[in-house]
Formats: structure tokens, C-alpha cells, sequence
């Protein structure tokens, strides 16, 4: 019970702060519009390709921008080294991930939620025709991302060069989950079955159960000395 | 027999070649007051860190309390607070969300009237809906004090908690600090302000590259002297080393 009321106050702290200054949240929808936009502009409208590259589009612009969120995120807990003041409570250092790992996904999923229907108009492709696979697609691979993402944010963010140094090694750690959203949504898109999307749906719950396991146990050598 | 609350035994830390602390010895008794004076890069802020359970000693033995500094943490991180130049508090949050965020990190029990408690205590009931980043130096360092306070900590170390201050809020921060003096908490304050930290202190320390070269009872200490005193250790130790 501790645990959790220690995970839900960092959450809650995290949402409080965010509801005043919008930071994190609005960087990543601009980022998110830029892309989508730039992209359906390259584009002829009503071509052919345009259903074929949205499942890339989409996952570009959700990456991308989660990287933006992830930065800001835990620039917060640099500021004034509230990082510390964390570290001296007499809490598991594990909760402060799991804290920061929920208020990230939270950020991440509303920013998608607002993206996919803008996606939807622009590119012209129904994603609430299939929207109970695309539910799952996203929250797995949301989950997959900020995992990983998390724990290398509080490794990166005490350097000079973070905005640079997070995405080269996330991005490549990313590769099988973004493999696995970019094929399952495309999969979801054409309208093939659960069965015929299910290896991704699979690869996506492995390495989430993996490396949620991982970067929990990980964390407190992260942010130790 | 003294009534030793924080024992430390030939502690030391390195980063790889730097060895920052070389051999620390000390007690403390409940209710002591230690102030630690040393030059840049002694070591204060590093032996502040090993007590505060945020860094690990590379070698040697603390125990407070009866609690081994590397086996209990938990139970250690209950019993401490930590003020230093840095605040640890969100700008973003108000002072009472700040203060009661902590609270519910350090399990406080009846928070709510804890907290209107350390608030009233520091003065600042009337800005406890205001956001942290529209106070002034002073009150944000008034507002840490809420924070390290509001699970009423057995012990309290002070990591330089006058940098940035005026001299009006320097002034407020040690009537705060003679209030918080009891027999029962013991307080360890790091500074470079000499007259300030002998001021405050029961004890006084001089800590020069990683070793304690001077501890003294502050009533055997003349504050007169003192001055000439901390430069002639500080020299020699510099000079021999």
C-alpha cells in the first residue's frame, strides 16, 4: 500500500505541474502536427501510398515526440535537484520510476488520443473502424516505449548533451517496438484478423513484460551517485 | 561514556582516483550541534552525501541510531533531513503541494495539521497556495525548511543553507536553526561563513582535504582566535599536502 501511495503522489505531482504549465504536453503535439502535416503535404491527396505509409507516419511523429516528453519530464526533477530530494525520502527507488514511468504514459496516450482522429482527417483512413486493435497497439507500444525511455531519461538528463543523447540510445534498444506498432497497425489498417496481427501483438506484451522488469529492477543504479 | 548517536570509523570515499574523504572519525551525542568549516573541495558536501544515505562510502563504518548506514537505509532516511543551497522543491507546485508531496513520501501521519503546522512555523501560512517559483530566495529556503521538517527529523544537515541568502534572510535562518537545537536532534551544518557556523555550533570541525584536521568543543573556542586559528590549520594542511 505504501508503494502505491508513493507512486500515486509522484504521478499526481507530475499531472499537477503539467496542468499549470502544459509543457511537456504541448511540445509533443506541435511536434506530433509538424510531422503529420509536413508529411500530408508530401503527399497527393487520395493517393495510393498514403495508406501505406500512415502506419510510419503515425509511429514517427508518436517517437518522436515521446522523446521530447520524456526530456522535459525529467528535466523537472532536475530543477532545484528535486531528484535528490526524492532519493532522501525513505521510499524504494523503483517507486520513483514507476511514478515517473505512469506520468509519462499518461502525457504520451492523451497526446495520441488528440493526434489519431486529427491523423484520420488528414490522411483520410478510418482508425475507428478498427479501433479496439488499435487501442491495444498503442497502449502496449505507449508502455514498451516509456518503459525503456524512463530509465534512459534519468541516465541522459544529468549531461550536457541529453536532447542528443537519449534518442541515440533509445532509439536503437526501440527498434523491435517499433517494428512490431509500425506492421500491427499497417496489419490493423488492411483489416487483417487478430490472429494474422497477433505476432506483433505478442512481440509488443514480451518486450514490455521484459523490459518493464528490467528497468524497474535497473533504476536505482541510474540514479545513484 | 558519551551517549554516541552518529558513530563514524576511518570512513572514506573515492572517485576513482580522487579520494575525497580519507579517513573520517566522529560522534555525536543527541542534541549536538556541529558546524564544519573547510575550504573548497575539503570533502564537506561529500561527507554530508555518505550521512544523508545519498552516496555510498567506499570504505568504513557509520551508524546512527544503531542503524548501519549501508544495510538500514530506509529506516535512516526516516530519522534525517537534508537543507542545502538547493532547494529540492517544485516550482511548478504550490507550497503546500509541495510540502505535503513529501509528506506522503516520508508517510506522515495526520498530514494535513503536520503540514499547517511546518508551515505556520516558517511564517509562510499566508503564500502556502502560491507557487514556489513566485517566492524569493528567502522564502524558499524557509519553505525547505518546511520540507526536511515535516517528518519531524531526528537529525538535520545543513549543506551550505546560506548560499544566495540576504543578510535579513541569513539572519531569519539562524533564529530558525537555534529553534530547532534540542537535546533531542542532533544538527550537522556545513559553511564557509565562519562567524555564522560558530555562531550556531555545540561542536566545530575543520575539514581539509578529505580528513578532519580539528575538532574542538565550541566553549573551548575563542571567537577571536578562531579566524587565525582556521587559516593556520588550513595552510599547514594545504601546505604538507
Amino acid at each position: 500500500m505504501l508503494f502505491v501511495k508513493q507512486v500515486s503522489s509522484i504521478v499526481i505531482k507530475d499531472i499537477l505541474a503539467e496542468l499549470r504549465t502544459k509543457e511537456i504536453i504541448s511540445s509533443m503535439l506541435i511536434f506530433c502536427l509538424l510531422v503529420i502535416v509536413i508529411f500530408n503535404i508530401a503527399f497527393e491527396p487520395g493517393s495510393e501510398y498514403i495508406k501505406e505509409v500512415v502506419p510510419g507516419i503515425l509511429w514517427v511523429a508518436f517517437t518522436f515526440a515521446g522523446t521530447l516528453g520524456l526530456n522535459r519530464s525529467m528535466m523537472a526533477e532536475q530543477e532545484n535537484s528535486c531528484m535528490q530530494g526524492l532519493l532522501l525520502a525513505p521510499l524504494d527507488h523503483s517507486s520513483i520510476y514507476m511514478g515517473k514511468l505512469l506520468g509519462n504514459i499518461i502525457f504520451m496516450l492523451l497526446v495520441e488520443a488528440i493526434i489519431l482522429p486529427l491523423m484520420a482527417i488528414l490522411y483520410n483512413v478510418s482508425f475507428f473502424a478498427v479501433f479496439g486493435k488499435m487501442l491495444v497497439i498503442i497502449i502496449l507500444a505507449t508502455i514498451g516505449f516509456s518503459a525503456v525511455g524512463t530509465l534512459l531519461a534519468a541516465m541522459a538528463v544529468s549531461t550536457k548533451t541529453r536532447e542528443v543523447l537519449l534518442p541515440i540510445l533509445l532509439f536503437p534498444i526501440m527498434v523491435p517496438v517499433m517494428i512490431a506498432a509500425v506492421k500491427s497497425t499497417a496489419g490493423a489498417l488492411r483489416g487483417e484478423s487478430w490472429a494474422e496481427i497477433g505476432l506483433w501483438i505478442k512481440l509488443l506484451s514480451s518486450f514490455d513484460v521484459i523490459f518493464l522488469v528490467v528497468c524497474f529492477l535497473t533504476f536505482e543504479y541510474v540514479v545513484g551517485e | 561514556m558519551e551517549n554516541n548517536f552518529i558513530t563514524v570509523k576511518n570512513l572514506t570515499k573515492s572517485y576513482g582516483y580522487i579520494r575525497a574523504l580519507r579517513g573520517i572519525d566522529l560522534s555525536l551525542a543527541p542534541g549536538d550541534f556541529l558546524t564544519i568549516f573547510g575550504p573548497n573541495g575539503a570533502g564537506k558536501s561529500t561527507l554530508v552525501k555518505i550521512l544523508s544515505t545519498l552516496v555510498k562510502p567506499s570504505s568504513g563504518q557509520v551508524e546512527i541510531d544503531g542503524y548501519d548506514l549501508t544495510e538500514d537505509t530506509q529506516e535512516l532516511r526516516r530519522l534525517i533531513g537534508v537543507i542545502s543551497h538547493a532547494t529540492f522543491l517544485y516550482g511548478n507546485l504550490t507550497a503546500l503541494e509541495n510540502i505535503k508531496l513529501y509528506g506522503r513520501l516520508y508517510n506522515v501521519t495526520n498530514l494535513e495539521n503536520r503540514t499547517d503546522e511546518v508551515i505556520e512555523q516558517l511564517g509562510l501560512a499566508e503564500r502556502k497556495h502560491h507557487l514556489v517559483r513566485t517566492f524569493s530566495r528567502g522564502m524558499q529556503q524557509r519553505l525547505t525548511i518546511a520540507r526536511a521538517l515535516i517528518h519531524n527529523p531526528r537529525i538535520i544537515f545543513l549543506d551550505e543553507p546560506y548560499t544566495g541568502l540576504d543578510q535579513h534572510a541569513a539572519h531569519l535562518l539562524s533564529a530558525l536553526l537555534t529553534q530547532l537545537n534540542n537535546k533531542e536532534r542532533t544538527i550537522v551544518l556545513i559553511s564557509h561563513n565562519l562567524s555564522r557556523g560558530l555562531g550556531l555550533a555545540s561542536r566545530i570541525a575543520i575539514l581539509v582535504e578529505g580528513r578532519i584536521i580539528y575538532h574542538q568543543y565550541r566553549k573551548d573556542i575563542k571567537d577571536a582566535d578562531f579566524e587565525q586559528l582556521y587559516f593556520k590549520y588550513v595552510d599547514k594542511e594545504i601546505r604538507v599536502n
